[in-house]
């Protein structure tokens, strides 16, 4: 029972001293626990933000599709003037063939070629990007249709003047009217529309993915780019765990195929869905660290207003502090009530900003494009923070308070 | 360290005077100004004694208060409290000594404003060693109350109460651990005469019924209510002398209440 009250009782009571004197100074004790709530208050909502954010463009990220792996013709040299990646012609459609037949962790591929045109119909006209792919492609990069279907290997080979449109360049020219049956005008070419994309919007780097048109590469490329080389192959690998694997054999295979000696680099570049995945990972949270430190800073200037305003009360309070010691109060009772105060003080900032800051998150995602998650690791933190805060910048004061001469503090006025 | 009185080597308590300072001296160095509070005071203070000390303002009686209360540790010489050498004793043992031993009374009461009488009078119960539990602690604070009668005004506050009622509630507070020693600093210092004879009331009968006090004032009326009288001046002790026609509160204070009887009839 008496243990019971020197373990549980004692520290409760004092703490109810503290609380006392606490609500004695409503105004004063809210206004320094502010310090604390807007900094508990900023690292969560700034660390849900950041979560947030991660999520979105984690699931833009997975978005391009399962398994993915992208080959892009290298960078094309002539006389000093590099045109960038994608510029040289290297990768052909034989490539992009034995890429999916020797390659046995390669379940598809889709060979592409892009080019911009003004597409005509309805009487309207709309420019776009016109999109050459295998009829694997949709299941490449994971895309569904909203309506209609997508062409077959058989319109492939037979290069057949058909389109699947998406919904944005779908919208533009038919409006309201369902697109499929439709006939676009590309470069005066006539295409039949025989599949409408869902809507995936806006892609990694911000561009709309649903403003296009998706032809057969073979038809694109005899009747609208006129190129006899291929831009990029896309390829979805068996697995996750053969993505590795499956990168090196293409290297080798393409290495092989375009007769490159071992001493010089790829004329191709190979992206890899995992790893833009990891990279775009690593940056979002090197922001989440970013931005919740910085709300941690605002932590530390709480916690020295916490210190401010103790030692106000402690010279405040130097004649109590007398009276206590006078009728036998030790240095470690007195140090203890003015650290659990401000400790008190810390843990209800710590509280009400935990409240602030999922408040504002829930407020931010009514207006921005993602919902920021409160995750309980940046709650716990807060707490955490805001406790050893107490403990931190409340011991000072309070130690002060205990080494306090009782006949100094009792003939205090 | 022991501080036990009872130990086998000590002499029988009642032997052991309760106060025994040998020369003892308090200096306060301020720059190169030395102060001599104290010089080489030799005062022995037996169980069961009522002793006033006196002086006009800086004789040095109030740091002999704290050196005897174990507020302050003598620069010189040696205070024993029952038989202990204060000075050997840690801050954490002057507090418990403080608690248990001894009870104040002041001048300005030194109540915790907004907090009850019953919280004022439990508050050196709170820092007691052995913890006490608290249905007693709430008990023997009523008990106390009860005894200097403030048992109807538990749940008031100081401000609510008179100067006389505050100095009680002090008197109480400074009781209720059954300390040996009450020493009282000016404690009817603030208050009108017929409210001071009502506080040596209290203290006449506490120290009838076994309770050692020692007393601040510089009224010698006040003085009158002590057994015994000793006098100071420049931090020495220059008289100390039984209280020949000691005053008694007691039948004073029915002589008061009987004259103010007549007054009001009249």
């Amino acid at each position: 029972m008496l243990l019971f009250q020197a373990l549980i009782l004692r520290p409760l009571l004092t703490a109810m001293i503290a609380l006392r004197a606490l609500r004695r100074n409503k105004l004063r004790s809210t206004l320094t626990a502010l310090g604390i709530i807007i900094g508990v208050a900023s690292v969560v909502a700034m660390v849900a933000v950041g979560n947030g954010a991660q999520a979105r463009i984690e699931s833009q990220v997975s978005a391009l599709g399962q398994n993915l792996l992208m080959v892009f013709a290298g960078n094309r040299r002539s006389g000093g003037v590099n045109s960038g990646g994608g510029s040289a012609s290297v990768l052909t459609l034989a490539d992009a063939a034995a890429l999916a037949r020797e390659i046995p962790d390669v379940a598809a591929a889709s060979p592409e070629v892009t080019t911009t045109v003004q597409a005509i119909a309805n009487g309207r006209n709309w420019s776009t990007t016109v999109a050459g792919e295998s009829e694997d492609y949709l299941k490449i990069r994971d895309w569904k249709l909203a309506g209609g279907s997508m062409f077959t290997e058989r319109e492939i080979r037979g290069s057949a003047k058909v389109a699947v449109i998406g919904s944005k360049t779908a919208h533009e020219l038919f409006g309201p009217l369902n697109p499929i049956g439709q006939t676009v005008r590309l470069k005066n070419i006539p295409f039949v529309i025989i599949g409408l994309l869902a809507s995936k919007g806006a892609g990694m780097g911000g561009q709309d993915q649903d403003d296009r048109i998706i032809v057969p590469f073979t038809t694109a490329m005899k009747r609208l780019t006129g190129e006899k080389y291929i831009r990029l192959i896309s390829l979805q690998v068996v697995s996750a765990d053969r993505m590795a694997a499956a990168q090196q054999q293409i290297v080798s295979l393409l290495r092989q195929r375009h007769r490159i000696p071992p001493e010089h680099g790829d004329d191709f570049s190979i992206l890899n869905q995992k790893e833009i995945a990891d990279t775009v990972g690593s940056i979002s949270g090197i922001i989440t660290m970013m931005l919740g430190s910085i709300a941690g800073m605002s932590l530390v200037v709480g916690g020295i207003g916490i210190m401010n305003i103790m030692l106000v009360s402690v010279t405040e309070r130097t004649r109590e502090i007398g009276i206590r010691v006078a009728i036998g109060a030790q240095g470690s009772d007195i140090l203890l009530q003015f650290l659990i105060e401000s400790i008190t003080l810390s843990l209800l900032g710590g509280l009400l900003g935990v409240l602030l800051g999922v408040g504002i998150s829930k407020g931010i995602s009514l207006f921005a494009d993602f919902t920021p998650v409160v995750s309980t690791g940046s709650v716990l933190l807060a707490f955490g923070v805001s406790f050893a805060i107490g403990v931190f910048f409340g011991f000072y004061p309070a130690r002060k308070a205990a080494a306090l001469d009782p006949i100094d503090a009792l003939r205090y006025e | 360290m022991s501080i036990n009185p009872n130990h086998p080597q000590a002499p029988p308590l009642a032997q052991i005077p309760v106060i025994r300072l040998e020369s003892a001296a308090k200096v306060y160095r301020t720059g190169d100004v030395e102060v001599h509070a104290v010089r080489h005071v030799d005062l022995e203070v037996q169980r069961g004694e009522f002793v006033a000390v006196m002086g006009a303002s800086g004789s040095g009686k109030s740091t002999l208060m704290n050196i005897v209360g174990c507020l302050d540790k003598p620069t010189g010489g040696r205070y024993l409290l029952d038989g202990v050498n204060v000075a050997d004793l840690s801050r954490r043992h002057l507090a418990r000594l403080r608690n248990h031993k001894l009870g104040f009374v002041f001048q300005s009461f030194n109540l915790l404003a907004r907090t009850t009488a019953l919280e004022n009078v439990e508050l050196p119960m709170f820092y007691s060693k052995p913890l006490i539990s608290l249905r007693t602690q709430r008990r023997r604070a009523k008990e106390a109350l009860e005894r200097v009668g403030l048992g109807d005004r538990l749940g008031h506050r100081p401000s609510q109460l008179s100067g006389g009622q505050q100095q009680r509630i002090a008197i109480a507070r400074a009781i209720v651990n059954q300390p040996e020693l009450l020493l009282a600093d000016e404690p009817t210092g603030n208050l009108d005469t017929r409210t001071s004879i009502e506080i040596m009331g209290f203290f006449q009968e506490l120290n009838d019924a076994g309770i050692t006090i020692v007393m601040v004032t510089h009224e010698l009326d006040i003085a009158s209510y002590c057994k015994r009288i000793v006098v100071m001046r420049d931090g020495e002790v220059i008289s100390d002398t039984i209280n020949p026609d000691r005053r008694l509160a007691a039948t004073e204070r029915a002589t008061l209440d009987h004259a103010e009887k007549q007054a009001k009839l009249a």
